[in-house]
């Protein structure tokens, strides 16, 4: 049953077609539909048997038998920890663009056409067809970019699909390598871990391969797409993009990279540490300076995303799993921080301007949106009790045993994040305390049921990952000590 | 040969014959019954003889061949052949319903059997490795081909075109037939298969070494590798839109076909050089690879700047033409079935956009980027048809268009055995985004929603007959299909399945 988000979502941008009034609130319902059934599912699969360390095949059909290719869908923890985040945040990106009045059904149809792709990434248990999925998520997401967009929303639609492109290319050739050097002639990702290509190869295939991933997770240098795209995206898309895209790249770190080329691993940790730690201080720094409350969002995005590649890269079985926590957590709060955004403040006011928003007195006109995002705030900052504090505890002290001072400087992140997002809430919120109650702006509209709904569910999300963490380790550190990162934890000596 | 064997030969090329008498007839019946007919009824009546004679074709067309190749392998008659040949009618007969409602000549008769002529050349040469067959039949292709570009009666840029074509393409057969000819010197045999044992018995000489360049040469002009690639803007753009349709497909799978054939078998491993790590030695492989290397980077660069859609689909071609030449770098017979899926899927979706120019030409629009600003408005289901095909040259899975260029790719790398050539992939991926860039370029123009200024007044829906919209939708489903099912297209090609897995302990 993990497998029905997928084959759901599919479906229903396949339906959404069919759609004969388009713009009739049949698109977004149906999507509502698809998406909670999407979770329903989920849920009710992992309950009924949880995750394990071994993949449990869902589908497996030949496909290309002279490369050994097969459409091979398995989930193990790792899978399932991120399908259920993606089918959250699927639902809660639906309610937080119940307001798109622009062609519904197009819109809705890419949408779920995205969430089928990052879906079908998470469950590919084939290396052919985990591309596949990786870059059929590229062209929804520019269109969804490129026509519902904002801010400059063709230059970065274009930025976005250009570096997409480029990183899957160098994914690509990456992925070249392993099927064409591989001794079993097959691309099943098992096989794959089982059998490295040589350690010469990796040596200089790694870096391609990894970080043609983590560009899609945001590693500086390679950022800059992300804070362009965020800021330009529909709200729903920014949720998405922030909240789950960013992760495909660093699944793929972990399902691809580091277990297929465990050697590359231990010879570039310490490369892609210090690019980690430099995204984690350097987007806090810039998140600090922005005007613009979606940039804000955008580069404290970067920063956070930062933690979870300082995790791949320090790629101890403690960093890791705090890796896949912070993917987790980061993609619930950077899907609620997006949503008060895009949503909430932006929809209303028509303004992002750090400067022009004190004159709205959000505290006063808008105190659902200013109690959400505070919330929010505290767990993006990594306050306990939220998910994103044990997610960061566990990717430092998995990173000390190997450097003591990447730790010190991604904990001067964090007070960095403290400090822009204090910065933030008191500016966006508050700042406007000295408008004389005679001047006082028009009221706004109050939030609507879908809005409260959507954040609702985030919050809860953040809340249960945070206060009751074993859940998902359960789940994820079997997989960790399992076969499939056997060979990295031995390069590693571990 | 004695009269038995002719009789052979007959049964076997009936699709030929059936091609050539169906050429006549469309010709004759032209000249002489449709005299006085307005052009529409003319061109429908002629295509539909035409449309006739591809399906006859298609009809005595047999996969399975008892009696084996026909003599001494003049004419081949193995599966992947017929099958690939059964394509190439295939793409024809699109090609001949894209010409239905063009009104660009008035010589009529004349263009469909040309068009006729260029299949029946395509046909044979897809079956010969017979270097004087194939070279007569280059020949019989290439002759129909520069006709056909002249074609359009109020585009003085088409004889221009053809022209150019022409001169280019005499150079190209000259180079070819010295070239085919030095070979027949130094190996006394016009057979592709004792060539290539007799070169393979001695080291690389110079002399056998020019003598492959010059044929390299000759054959990179016909599937326009930079720098043979001139002629191939102009025909585009100047030629009437269905001859460039066949010029840019049927013509170039058969071109492909050929490439491989006379590489791999010809010239064999033996002879094939290196273009990795040093040290360096002459072969045909560095030749190749210094072809496709231009060709991806020259293509691309250039398409980047065009407006025009057939100028910027012939330089994407030159584009293209260079990942499917990186195919051929491996020697194994595996790398053949790649190169031709590779060369029959971005057939399909070229064809595919090649009928979308076709139909915004009918209806008096400009095939230029401005001129498909907001299709999707005007026909959703054609705009839909059109990102699928440029999707797929694009190389987003899952269409076919993806699949063909990581076959390719890993070809390239000699799957696995050659990584010192992973250059050519990293050059091929790092272009093939500025690729991307364009080909996006035209999937968003086509969604934009057309505003006042931006695009003339236009008829409001694009007008599509049936038979359009029927083949616009096969050809999509096609690199659809394949894409999601490459094996459909592979295993006809002859691609075999990897050995069985054996997982032991490492």
């Amino acid at each position: 049953m993990i497998a029905w988000p997928l084959y759901l979502s599919l479906f229903g941008a396949l339906a959404m077609t069919l759609v004969r009034r388009p713009d009739s609130p049949l698109p977004r319902r149906l999507a509502l539909g698809i998406s909670l059934a999407g979770l329903a599912a989920i849920l009710v699969a992992v309950i009924r048997q949880p995750p394990g360390a071994e993949p449990v095949t869902l589908l497996r059909w030949d496909w290309i038998p002279s490369l050994g290719a097969s459409i091979h869908l398995a989930a193990d923890g790792l899978s399932a920890t991120l399908v259920l985040l993606t089918a959250v945040a699927s639902v809660a990106g639906v309610l937080f663009s119940w307001n798109v009045r622009e062609r519904p059904r197009e819109f809705f149809a890419l949408y779920l056409l995205l969430i089928g792709a990052m879906h079908g990434v998470f469950l590919s248990w084939d290396l052919l067809l985990f591309f596949v999925f990786y870059e059929l998520a590229i062209v929804p997401k520019y269109l969804l970019i490129a026509f519902w967009g904002s801010t400059r929303r063709e230059y970065a639609a274009m930025k976005l699909a250009l570096y997409s492109f480029l990183s899957s290319a160098a994914v690509l050739a990456g992925i070249v390598v392993l099927a064409a050097g591989n001794v079993p002639r097959s691309l099943d990702l098992s096989l794959l871990a089982q059998f490295p290509v040589a350690d010469r190869v990796q040596a200089w295939a790694f870096p391609l391969l990894f970080a043609g991933f983590a560009v899609l997770a945001g590693l500086w240098p390679f950022h800059t797409w992300a804070p362009t795209g965020h800021v330009a995206a529909p709200t729903a898309a920014s949720m998405l993009l922030a909240g789950v895209i960013m992760k495909l790249g660093a699944y793929g770190c972990l399902r691809i990279a580091l277990p297929l080329m465990p050697e590359g691993a231990r010879d570039w940790r310490f490369v892609f540490g210090v690019l980690s730690v430099i995204g984690i201080l350097w987007g806090a720094l810039v998140a600090l300076r922005q005007r613009d409350f979606k940039f804000v969002i955008g580069y404290s995005s970067v920063s956070h995303m930062g933690f979870v590649l300082l995790g791949l890269a320090a790629a101890t079985p403690l960093a890791l799993s705090g890796a896949v926590l912070q993917m987790v957590s980061h993609g619930v709060i950077a899907g609620l921080l997006f949503g008060v955004v895009g949503r909430m403040v932006y929809d209303r006011t028509h303004t992002r301007d750090l400067n022009e928003l004190p004159n709205f007195r959000l505290d006063r006109t808008l105190p659902g949106a200013t109690w959400i995002f505070i919330l929010a705030g505290f767990a993006s900052m990594g306050l306990p009790g939220f998910s994103g504090f044990i997610a960061e505890v566990h990717v430092l002290l998995g990173t000390w045993p190997v450097s003591g001072r990447f730790v010190a400087l991604a904990g001067v992140g964090i007070l960095l994040g403290v400090a822009y997002t204090l910065r933030t809430i008191h500016q966006a919120f508050f700042a406007g305390d000295g408008i004389p109650a005679d001047r006082m702006p028009p009221p706004l509209a109050p939030l609507t049921l879908p809005e409260k709904l959507g954040a609702a569910l985030l919050i809860a999300s953040t809340l249960a990952l945070g206060l009751y963490p074993r859940v998902l380790l359960d789940w994820i550190q079997p997989v960790l000590a399992g076969p499939h990162f056997v060979g990295l934890r031995r390069s590693l000596g571990l | 040969m004695n009269g038995p064997l002719h009789l052979d030969l007959l049964t076997q090329l009936l699709p030929e014959a059936v091609l050539v008498v169906t050429a006549l007839i469309v010709l004759l019946l032209d000249v002489r019954a449709f005299r006085g007919e307005s052009i529409a009824v003319r061109m429908s009546r002629a295509a539909w003889g035409s449309i006739l004679g591809l399906v006859a074709a298609l009809g005595v067309l047999r996969l399975e061949i008892a009696s084996g190749d026909g003599p001494a392998a003049t004419f081949l008659l193995q599966g992947p052949t017929q099958f690939l040949k059964g394509l190439v009618l295939l793409m024809a007969l699109a090609t001949v319903v894209f010409a239905i409602p063009g009104r660009f000549t008035r010589h009529v008769g004349e263009f469909f059997a040309l068009v006729l002529l260029a299949t029946t050349g395509l046909l044979l040469l897809a079956g010969t490795e017979n270097l004087l067959m194939l070279f007569v039949s280059l020949e019989l292709v290439g002759l129909s081909l520069y006709a056909l570009t002249a074609f359009h009666d109020r585009r003085p840029e088409s004889t221009e075109a053809a022209l150019k074509y022409f001169l280019i393409g005499g150079v190209a057969a000259a180079l070819t037939l010295f070239g085919m000819s030095l070979l027949y010197g130094l190996t006394g045999s016009l057979q592709l298969a004792v060539i290539g044992t007799r070169l393979a018995a001695n080291p690389v000489s110079p002399l056998a070494w020019a003598a492959m360049v010059l044929v390299v040469a000759g054959l990179g002009f016909k599937i326009a590798v930079a720098p043979f690639h001139l002629w191939a803007p102009d025909a585009y753009q100047g030629a009437p839109t269905p001859a460039a349709a066949l010029i840019a497909t049927g013509s170039k799978v058969v071109g492909f076909l050929l490439l491989v054939r006379v590489v791999h078998i010809g010239f064999g491993s033996a002879a094939a050089g290196s273009a990795g790590a040093l040290p360096w030695r002459p072969g045909w492989l560095p030749v190749l690879a210094i072809l496709a290397a231009v060709s991806m980077l020259v293509g691309n660069l250039t398409a980047l700047r065009q407006s025009d859609l057939r100028r910027l689909l012939a330089y994407s071609a030159v584009a293209q033409a260079g990942y499917g030449v990186l195919g051929v770098l491996d020697p194994a017979p595996e790398s053949r079935a790649a190169v031709l899926y590779f060369a029959v899927t971005y057939a399909l979706a070229v064809l595919g956009a090649f009928g979308v120019v076709a139909l915004l030409e009918s209806a008096g629009i400009e095939p230029t980027l401005d001129g498909v600003t907001g299709l999707a408005h005007r026909s959703p289901l054609v705009a839909g048809c059109l990102g699928i095909f440029v999707l797929s040259l694009a190389g987003i899975p899952p269409l076919a268009g993806f699949f063909g260029k990581f076959f390719v790719l890993l070809h390239a790398v000699d799957r696995g055995a050659a990584l010192d050539r992973i250059w050519l992939v990293a050059l091929a991926l790092g272009t093939s985004a500025i690729g991307f860039y364009y080909y996006l370029q035209i999937l968003k123009r086509s969604l934009i929603r057309p505003e006042s200024g931006v695009a003339p007044a236009l008829p409001l829906p694009l007008p599509v007959s049936p038979l359009n919209r029927a083949v616009l939708v096969m050809l999509a489903a096609g690199v659809l299909a394949l894409g999601v099912a490459p094996k459909l297209l592979l295993e006809p090609l002859g691609a075999s399945a990897a050995p069985p897995v054996t997982a032991a302990a490492p």
